[in-house]
């Protein structure tokens, strides 16, 4: 920024440019692959262009996700199921989530520092090293292969309730006061002021949970057993299975393209609510 | 700490309480302790009968060869995801700090690989590394490298290594830019008044002033290799060959989903608990950044 000679004006862009490159490289890979037939991917001649059986790849992940050498549910089931999961986690945990911190922050009562901790302590066990014994309680909970056991032990985080914590800290006690004048009891106070105040975070907050939910896993690895439950993540190691040369490659870009479809638009369109979510709960 | 105006209410703040209390008990507490209860456990050989060990599956595992392998291994790939993604990322935030042309355009395109999730980033970069009809594998092969990391452990470690970064490079340049941006810039410029070059001017005042951005991000990236990549190793490698590519967390699902040891495997995931309790409390304790209690 100080120098203004003419190797300070090109290399940026040329460091920058081949990070961009670098990264949409596997991306590309994967467009030109869902464009062709199994075949020529098979025979190891993938063209640098394009192919014409894109719409037809396409189609037959979406409506059947089966090939002649893969098997798996239609990629619009598995995506239904990956959306679903992805909204009610995000929207449960941001419930759960406000409406405890409104208690932790609001109100004084007995055991409120234990509870507070409590929460705060489940930062430090994340879900892969309890698997066995969570996965035990959600199976005598009769919770397998159902939505409420892929999601309910997600639901519960300590990052939202903090960030939420520390919003609510901010807000002015003139404010609180002059609703209490007003007449306004705690639960009209929640609604009609702290809910109006805190839309930037829940906005913020829901995108980065909307792709932690899209993402998991290890969890629904587990939790589902039955192929009309899987998540489109999920459903696509599975028709990798061993990653022969010989599989229907087309379908498996053609599924991946899809897997990334809305998490990757959400990055994009909503790339300030993004930012400002993932520098808030991490920091 | 607490507000000074509250509301009244007797019973509503624990109502307001209860559903995250009722989730975290169910889904939290009362796994780690079945956790850790199991470790203390063994169960015969017809798991008839469970007899309390006190800290021989402790015992067994750290002397376990196999384990002690997997940790190993667990290190050599942290280590190498954890400089992977921040190297490059301080690289490109440090380029896209400077008033350019396009910087917006620049950020937008390097951040979205953080949406992808490990295991399709995972799918991504076989298709690419496929031996036999990967684009870059077989050029490899042309090159006359005998490449294939169903059959090569080293190749397989790279490759794992490789995918699990990629995704990753986003995350840190995001935090990297914004750290850069916080410095004041008049520091710089009197600097280069001074007569320091680019290069010095970065590692004698920018790098160091970075340097909680930059601790902060060692922890995350430690915590991600160490945990998040469980999706790139079972899609793409599945631990092999052999243990090639077999992490900790891999190993615990390994030993208690697949071969069903649970006393070995909840003791596993002991020693993990211990290790993200750590990392936290070093977080904590060093990185202003956080939030203070």
């Amino acid at each position: 920024m100080v120098e203004r000679t003419s190797r300070a004006a090109w290399l940026p862009h040329a460091v920058l440019l081949a990070g961009v490159l670098i990264f949409a490289f596997p991306i590309y890979t994967a467009l030109i692959g869902s464009t062709h037939d199994a075949g020529t991917i098979g025979r190891g001649d993938l063209p640098l262009t394009p192919g014409e059986f894109g719409v037809e790849n396409y189609s037959q992940a979406w409506s059947q996700g089966t090939g002649q050498r893969v098997k798996a549910s239609p990629v619009a089931q598995m995506m239904a199921n990956s959306f679903v999961m992805a909204v009610v986690i995000a929207v449960g945990k941001i419930a759960v989530s406000l409406i405890s911190a409104y208690a932790v922050v609001f109100f004084v009562f007995p055991l409120r520092m234990f509870f507070f901790w409590m929460i705060f302590i489940t930062l430090m066990l994340p879900v892969e090293v309890r698997i066995i014994p969570t996965f035990k309680v959600v199976s005598d909970l009769n919770l397998i292969n159902t939505f409420g056991g892929l999601t309910l032990p997600l639901i519960a985080s300590a990052t939202a309730t903090l960030l939420f914590r520390q919003f609510f800290l901010t807000i002015p006690d003139e404010l609180v006061e002059a609703a209490k004048i007003d007449g306004a009891g705690p639960l009209r106070f929640f609604r009609h002021i702290l809910l109006p105040l805190s839309r930037t975070n829940i906005a913020a907050l829901f995108v980065i949970l909307f792709l932690y939910g899209w993402n998991q896993y290890l969890w629904p690895l587990l939790i589902t057993t039955s192929s009309s439950m899987d998540t489109i993540v999920i459903g696509i190691t599975k028709m990798i299975g061993t990653g022969d040369a010989q599989t229907d490659w087309n379908l498996i870009m053609s599924t991946a393209m899809l897997a990334m479809l809305p998490p990757v638009a959400i990055i994009l369109l909503l790339q300030r609510w993004f930012v400002k979510g993932l520098v808030e709960t991490e920091k | 700490m607490q507000r000074r105006v509250v509301f009244d209410g007797k019973v509503l703040p624990y109502l307001l309480l209860a559903p995250q209390l009722l989730v975290t008990t169910v889904f939290f507490f009362w796994p780690a302790g079945q956790a850790v209860y199991q470790s203390f456990l063994l169960q015969d050989a017809f798991g008839l009968r469970q007899n309390f060990v006190w800290f021989d599956n402790f015992r067994v595992i750290l002397s376990d060869p196999l384990y002690r392998g997997a940790a190993a291994r667990t290190l050599v790939f942290t280590l190498s995801v954890t400089l992977l993604s921040m190297a490059p990322a301080l690289l490109l935030a440090v380029m896209a700090d400077k008033r350019i042309r396009g910087a917006t355009a620049y950020k937008t395109l390097l951040i979205w690989p953080y949406a992808v999730a490990p295991a399709v980033a995972a799918v991504l970069w076989l298709f690419i590394f496929h031996p036999s009809i990967g684009v870059l594998g077989q050029a490899v092969r042309k090159w006359g490298i005998a490449w294939d990391y169903k059959l090569n452990g080293p190749q397989a470690m790279f490759l794992v290594v490789l995918a699990a970064s990629w995704k990753q490079v986003s995350y840190n340049f995001l935090f990297f830019l914004a750290g850069l941006q916080a410095i004041q810039k008049p520091v710089i410029e009197a600097a280069a008044i001074d007569g320091a070059g680019p290069a010095r001017r970065f590692w004698s005042i920018i790098f160091p002033l970075l340097s909680p951005t930059t601790f902060f991000l060692l922890v995350v990236n430690i915590v991600y290799a160490f945990f998040e990549t469980f999706g790139t190793i079972h899609a793409l490698t599945q631990g092999g060959p052999g243990k090639a590519t077999e992490t900790l967390i891999y190993k615990v699902y390994v030993d208690g989903v697949i071969n069903l040891d649970l006393g070995g495997s909840s003791a596993q995931s002991v020693i993990l608990m211990i290790i993200v309790i750590t990392l936290t409390a070093v977080q904590f304790r060093y990185v202003e950044r956080r939030v203070h209690y």
